[in-house]
């Protein structure tokens, strides 16, 4: 386990988040594939069967939707079970538990039971993984009242989501960036504060352009919003964090200053996040938008073995052409972002 | 051809339980525990259960019901796995479960509410721990054993005494996944857990031959190191006897158990089904000749604990069971259509509160086009 302040890795972030939990509450159980003396495939749960013993962080069999499944009959009788899937391309077996069962307790009990379940997974490309090791599929998730789908991106937010999404009454779907689990540093003070769900972080402002980002697409939306800087661009990025229920404030905000958004995801363009954003954007401040919204994502295409997945995830080239489009769009009346009317639209 | 020298490795038995025959006879010394007052109760409450599941369907066939599966035929099964659970214990019901839920306290008004559309029939408020009946085929039995394993864990961190989870299904369950995978937990990890299969012979209309090559459904137990016991589904002294014994077993921490009910679906699947597309007319009217309730009945009468004077009382009682349960459920005020929305999340979260107010207005007739 990582030392108090010393800067620490997104992967040892999690750690640091399920052993603070295991510690202060003894509802909570933590459990998947070689999660136990292996400390997990991506070491997440390194040490936590050996501190909090056997019966606290269990290895299981080798059965997603038996992972799934008991996570849901746990949580009713008052447990804090958070489950961890190898791989986000394996949680798809537990998908009759997760959207059948764990979303619709709550409600199908009128209150009675609920299930207050973290389903943990890495999630996504770039780290030359097997075939359905890198998938992106959020947006399944994100698309099923009664689940909450966050995504963290930095160490600090690791920390500070996971705690929130274990205190959380509902089913969380925590997915893990795996292609920054180590990717940087940063000092997480292990001092069980919890940062906010439902709310997203600004983490950078500007005013001539928003860019919204989450997971491993944070790294190079950030790279490109620092090349757009040279050319005197201010650009803000917004990581929403919390994908379901989506703050869609913080952006409409953002607009107010930069009127042209960009949206960037990992994920498959059609029926991603991005579409919802995108249209959630023109349903609230279409008469705030100089530019329509564009979409920088995924190919619509299978995820790629990995000879060929760089050429599939957005890079920081893909995204600055992205900005430079929504930044070049010239629509009749307005001109860099004046209105020529003076129709002021609302929201 | 070389014929190699094999050694035998391993071997099993799946034994039968049965105490009253096809007749109602018995066909060895009942368990203590089926006294004239157990067995009598057992009798009234498999007719409960045949009455509430006649009126539901009647209820269905008029439009005043959904989709209602009865238990015709299988009302032992219900009645006496119900009746060994302790308030404690928990059960996890698949959705052909009428005496069960009866035997957990689940009022007659739940039952009829929850197949009527209305999820307020699944918040049991005399088993608030049971799980509520489960649509999606053996899901059930996976979310049992993540129950047991919070039994367990509750007995070896707080101390309490074991407590067992209790899962239902039909036979055709056992053709999924799920179900192995829940047998397979259970038995490795030792989980303080029953699985009660009603084998009634038919799911929807693949009969048992169809459903899996296995010579009987308890030996899938056997594959998951789980003891597996076949008991007479219509015989509600072997049903119980089963079912306590296997509970007994888990309460002292020796693990699961499978208990497979051969009993017969009297009934269609659903009120949504019918039955004589598939099934001659010849095997139903067989099947009716070894039916749980009339066996009981005849032991009860042999044995002097029943009789014509006694049956006319428990009609009028249960008639005016049934009678005060519909009027209750009849009069319940309709939930406000906001309810959709109000156990979602535990807190409505900021972003639906639009669509909240959109559906508030819109029953009010206020609905204005757009968004303004």
């Amino acid at each position: 386990m990582a030392e108090q302040n010393s800067a620490i890795t997104l992967v040892e972030a999690v750690t640091q988040a399920l052993a603070y939990e295991l510690k202060n509450n003894p509802e909570v159980v933590v459990f998947g594939q070689d999660i136990g003396a292996n400390g997990g495939v991506f070491r997440a749960t390194d040490g936590l069967q050996k501190t909090f013993g056997a019966d606290r962080v269990l290895d299981t069999p080798l059965a997603e939707t038996m992972i799934a499944g008991i996570a849901v009959g746990m949580a009713t009788q008052g447990l804090r079970p958070v489950a961890e899937f190898q791989f986000m391309g394996f949680i798809y077996p537990g998908l009759d538990h997760i959207l059948s069962h764990a979303a619709r307790m709550r409600n199908r009990t009128r209150g009675r039971l609920s299930c207050p379940i973290v389903y943990r997974a890495p999630y996504g490309g770039g780290i030359h993984a097997p075939e359905h090791h890198s998938e992106s599929t959020e947006a399944i998730f994100a698309h099923i009242p009664g689940l909450r789908v966050v995504v963290p991106s930095s160490p600090a937010r690791a920390y500070g989501l996971l705690l929130a999404a274990i205190r959380d009454p509902d089913p969380v779907i925590f997915l893990e960036p795996k292609r920054i689990y180590r990717a940087a540093r940063q000092p997480v003070p292990d001092d069980g504060e919890a940062l906010p769900l439902d709310r997203a972080f600004v983490l950078r402002e500007g005013s001539d352009l928003t860019l919204v980002a989450w997971g491993a697409s944070v790294r190079e939306t950030l790279a490109a919003a620092e090349q757009l800087a040279r050319d005197g661009i201010e650009a803000e990025v917004i990581d929403p964090s919390t994908l379901k229920p989506l703050d869609i404030h913080t952006i409409i905000d953002s607009l107010e200053k930069t009127r042209r958004c960009v949206v960037v995801h990992e994920a498959a363009r059609f029926g991603g996040l991005g579409a919802e954003i995108a249209a959630q954007i023109q349903e609230y401040a279409f008469d705030l938008l100089d530019a329509p919204v564009q979409r920088v994502t995924g190919y619509d295409t299978v995820m790629p073995y990995y000879q060929l997945e760089n050429a599939y995830l957005p890079g920081v080239e893909r995204i600055l052409a992205g900005a430079r489009s929504a930044l070049g769009y010239v629509r009749d009346g307005v001109r860099d972002g004046v209105r020529a009317t003076g129709a002021e639209g609302g929201r | 051809m070389h014929k190699p020298r094999l050694q035998l490795q391993a071997s099993f038995d799946i034994a039968y339980l049965q105490y009253l025959d096809k007749q109602g006879r018995e066909t060895q010394p009942l368990p203590e525990f089926a006294t004239p007052d157990w067995l009598t109760h057992c009798h009234r409450q498999m007719q409960l259960a045949r009455l509430v599941d006649d009126r539901a369907v009647k209820l269905q066939r008029t439009g005043r019901l959904g989709t209602y599966p009865s238990t015709l035929g299988q009302e032992a099964i219900g009645i006496a796995t119900g009746n060994a659970l302790m308030a404690e214990d928990v059960y996890c019901p698949y959705y052909r479960e009428t005496g069960a839920l009866l035997e957990r306290g689940v009022e007659i008004e739940e039952i009829l509410a929850n197949w009527g559309g209305d999820e307020r029939g699944q918040n049991f408020q005399h088993a608030p721990k049971d799980l509520p009946i489960c649509v999606p085929i053996a899901t059930q039995m996976l979310h049992g054993a993540g129950v047991a394993f919070a039994l367990k864990y509750r007995h070896q961190q707080q101390g309490i005494p074991l407590q067992v989870a209790v899962a239902s299904s039909g036979e055709g369950a056992t053709s999924k996944g799920d179900f192995y995978e829940a047998m397979n937990l259970a038995g490795v990890w030792k989980l303080p857990m029953v699985f009660v299969v009603n084998n009634n012979q038919w799911a929807i209309s693949v009969p048992r031959a169809a459903q899996t090559g296995t010579q009987t459904i308890a030996q899938k137990a056997i594959a998951a190191g789980i003891p597996a016991l076949q008991v007479d589904g219509n015989d509600a002294v072997a049903v119980a006897w089963a079912v306590r014994d296997a509970m007994q077993r888990a309460r002292q921490g020796e693990g699961p158990a499978l208990i497979e009910a051969i009993s017969y679906r009297l009934c269609d699947h659903t009120t949504a089904d019918d039955a004589s597309r598939y099934r001659g007319a010849e095997e139903l009217e067989q099947a009716w000749q070894w039916e749980p309730i009339k066996r009981l009945d005849t032991y009860l009468r042999d044995q002097g604990l029943w009789s014509d004077a006694k049956q006319q009382d428990l009609d009028r009682e249960l008639a005016q069971i049934m009678e005060a349960a519909l009027n209750n459920w009849e009069s319940r005020a309709p939930e406000p259509v906001t309810a959709i929305f109000d156990h979602l999340y535990a807190q409505l979260p900021e972003g639906l509160y639009e669509q909240y107010d959109q559906l508030r207005d819109e029953q009010q007739g206020t609905v204005i086009g757009g968004k303004g």
